[in-house]
């Protein structure tokens, strides 16, 4: 039953996938605004334009470049990029795994604060500090990543400058990588300088994906412990003399956060997303900064491969959180 | 039946006497009263700009750059927030940044809300393969990073109000359109339209003047939620330099001119970047306080 489930949900996400790589192609390629514009030097005459254009295969029909594009992407390969002369797919491979890790970071980040701040105000129900966590709370649900990473720079580049204010390592720190995954081969490696010196470059960028999602993590958990917290087996184990802290932690959040769970798939999504403009923000070298240097410098196989990359994360985080669901529910498990 | 019931024919057949008007509710709520309060003094602000703005907001004078606000060392009598690398007033440049900002809240919101309640109805009351088609389109459109999305539209279409208008409208329309059409397959099911259906009235009658009127408190919250983040989006593009041309003064123009002069010139991000957080979190929290006063369900 599960499989099926499965296999129903990953062709779902193919043709998803599809649709994503036929929308992005078309969009790019029916409205006004070419590359080959954005490469040439001012002397350029029509004849070198058209030169261009044959050496980067754009002069064919849009079928044949449809075709070839996605034969290509079948078989792996991405075509070459037009402003940084790599293929796609080298790319991609370099700047992923910084955007890796800043993503993961984050959601740690924000499953342990909002996890945090929900018992907290769950502990305190009924008095002025809820009062307070969910004013507070109501506020940072509004306020995106885009705001949270400049008030930070004023905050921590400014007004206390403790932190760096863009990049991923010092630059002199950067050698000596067998890996592109620099925080978890100087952390598996012994590196804890090194280790040291990535995360006060992250630290800001990780803050500001971290808090949106706290804040819808806050809300839903708290509200879920509150209804876990006055049924019969949290009274049965307060009748036995189980401290608060206890029933809150041990009894009710089991319950509880089965929803939180789920939703916290679907916004890992959303931050993810964020890291575009957060990259930009910190000059941070992933796959977010790129994307928006690939928009505009209209390099439309980096642009095509990095939309499907995107596509391809969102869908494998949605069959995970729904695989992660059904096996952690076990009345999910036959629906 | 329901329909037999007197009061409940109708399309506002929650509204039971005892309970005090709309009007009532929503004047009693500190939320809607606050923040509804803020964004009319925005939308006053933006409109009087030039009686209210105390400088030209494009003056430059190279001897006045970087003039911090007054209170502070070295500032200058009548550049109340500072100046920015240009010699700018950055009060100035921010209240006329309200325009653009809200400009694009009304327009890009509103449109978003048309089309995509109008697909979601569609989608929610006809069914079957007119669903499940607008349900994938909804699906695919999703797959995208909306903030990605955005950029690669601006930069396809070109800069300008305009695009940064037309990008918001293209990815967003997708939030009205799924929230509509769960609530009007809900609606559907419901008494009143089996009863609208066995009296004989039309299938467009039927969309918009049974269910539509029941769908509007939540497409309401909704739109005011949606100002929020047009407002964000447009001073994101604008940030990334793909809005409205250098010479006009937004937010995120002045937020990205700041974030190049941060070490020199906090208050050229600070202020425009205060605005933004106060007009982002008054939308949400009216859109907050709309949802609380006008929802049936919400309100019990």
């Amino acid at each position: 039953m599960l499989l099926a489930i499965i296999a129903n949900r990953i062709a779902m996400a193919l043709l998803t996938l599809a649709g994503v790589a036929v929308v992005v192609f078309v969009l790019l390629r029916v409205v006004p605004g070419d590359p080959i514009a954005m490469m040439i030097s001012p002397g350029a005459g029509p004849a070198d334009i058209a030169a261009l254009k044959a050496h980067y295969g754009l002069d064919a029909p849009l079928l044949t470049q449809f075709w070839i594009w996605i034969t290509g992407v079948v078989t792996g390969d991405f075509g070459t990029s037009i402003t940084l002369h790599l293929y796609v797919t080298e790319v991609l491979a370099s700047r992923l795994p910084a955007t890796v890790e800043l993503a993961i970071l984050a959601l740690l980040v924000a499953v342990l604060l909002g996890g945090t701040i929900a018992v907290a105000g769950t502990l305190m129900r009924r008095t002025a500090g809820e009062t307070v966590i969910d004013g507070l709370n109501s506020i940072m649900l509004a306020v995106p990543d885009f705001i949270w990473a400049l008030a930070l720079v004023l905050l921590f580049a400014v007004a206390i400058p403790v932190l760096p204010l863009s990049g991923r390592i010092d630059p002199e720190l950067a050698e000596g990588f067998s890996t592109k995954f620099y925080l978890a081969e100087s952390v598996l490696t012994g590196r804890f300088a090194v280790a040291g010196n990535i995360i006060t470059h992250m630290a800001m960028p990780t803050v500001a994906l971290a808090l949106p999602l706290a804040a819808v993590i806050v809300r839903l958990l708290k509200q879920s412990l509150k209804e876990a917290m006055v049924q019969d087996y949290v009274l049965l184990a307060r009748i036995k003399g189980f401290r608060e802290l206890h029933l809150v932690l041990q009894e009710a959040l089991r319950n509880a956060v089965g929803p939180t769970l789920a939703l916290t798939g679907v916004q890992f999504t959303f931050l993810i997303g964020g890291t575009v403009i957060v990259e930009r923000i910190f000059s941070y070298p992933g796959i977010g900064n790129l994307a928006i240097d690939a928009v505009i410098n209209r390099d439309f196989p980096l642009i095509q491969g990095l939309v499907l990359l995107f596509g391809l994360i969102f869908i494998l985080i949605n069959i995970g959180v729904d695989f992660a669901v059904a096996t952690l529910n076990p009345r999910l498990r036959h629906a | 039946m329901e329909h037999w019931s007197p009061t409940s024919t109708t399309a506002t057949a929650d509204t039971s006497p005892q309970q005090p008007s709309v009007a009532v509710r929503l004047a009693r709520d500190p939320k809607v009263v606050f923040a509804g309060g803020f964004i009319l003094l925005l939308i006053v602000v933006a409109i009087a700009a030039p009686l209210v703005a105390p400088q030209d907001p494009l003056a430059q004078n190279l001897l006045m750059a970087t003039v911090p606000p007054v209170g502070f060392a070295d500032a200058e009598p009548g550049f109340l927030l500072g100046t920015d690398g240009l010699g700018r007033d950055v009060l100035s440049r921010v209240i006329f940044g309200t325009r653009i900002s809200l400009t694009v809240a009304f327009v890009a919101a509103g449109l978003a809300c048309l089309i995509g309640s109008l697909l979601g109805l569609l989608a929610g009351y006809l069914g079957n393969l007119v669903d499940t088609m607008i349900s994938r389109l909804v699906d695919i459109w999703m797959a995208f990073p909306p903030v990605l999305l955005s950029i690669l539209l601006v930069a396809i279409l070109g800069t300008g109000l305009h695009s940064v208008i037309a990008a918001i409208v293209v990815i967003d329309w997708t939030r009205f359109c799924r929230v509509v059409r769960t609530e009007t397959r809900g609606q559907a099911q419901m008494d009143y339209v089996v009863a609208a259906r066995t009296i004989g009235f039309s299938r467009p009658a039927i969309l918009f003047r049974e269910i539509l009127p029941n769908v509007v408190p939540v497409l309401i919250a909704l739109l005011t939620l949606e100002m929020g983040i047009a407002v964000v989006v447009e001073a994101i593009l604008s940030f990334v330099g793909l809005s409205v041309s250098s010479d006009t003064p937004t937010w995120g123009g002045m937020i990205a001119e700041g974030r190049q002069i941060v070490h020199e010139a906090w208050w050229v991000l600070a202020v425009p970047l205060a605005a933004l957080f106060a007009t982002v979190v008054a939308f949400n929290q009216l859109g907050d306080g709309l949802a609380r006063s006008l929802d049936p369900v919400l309100r019990r």
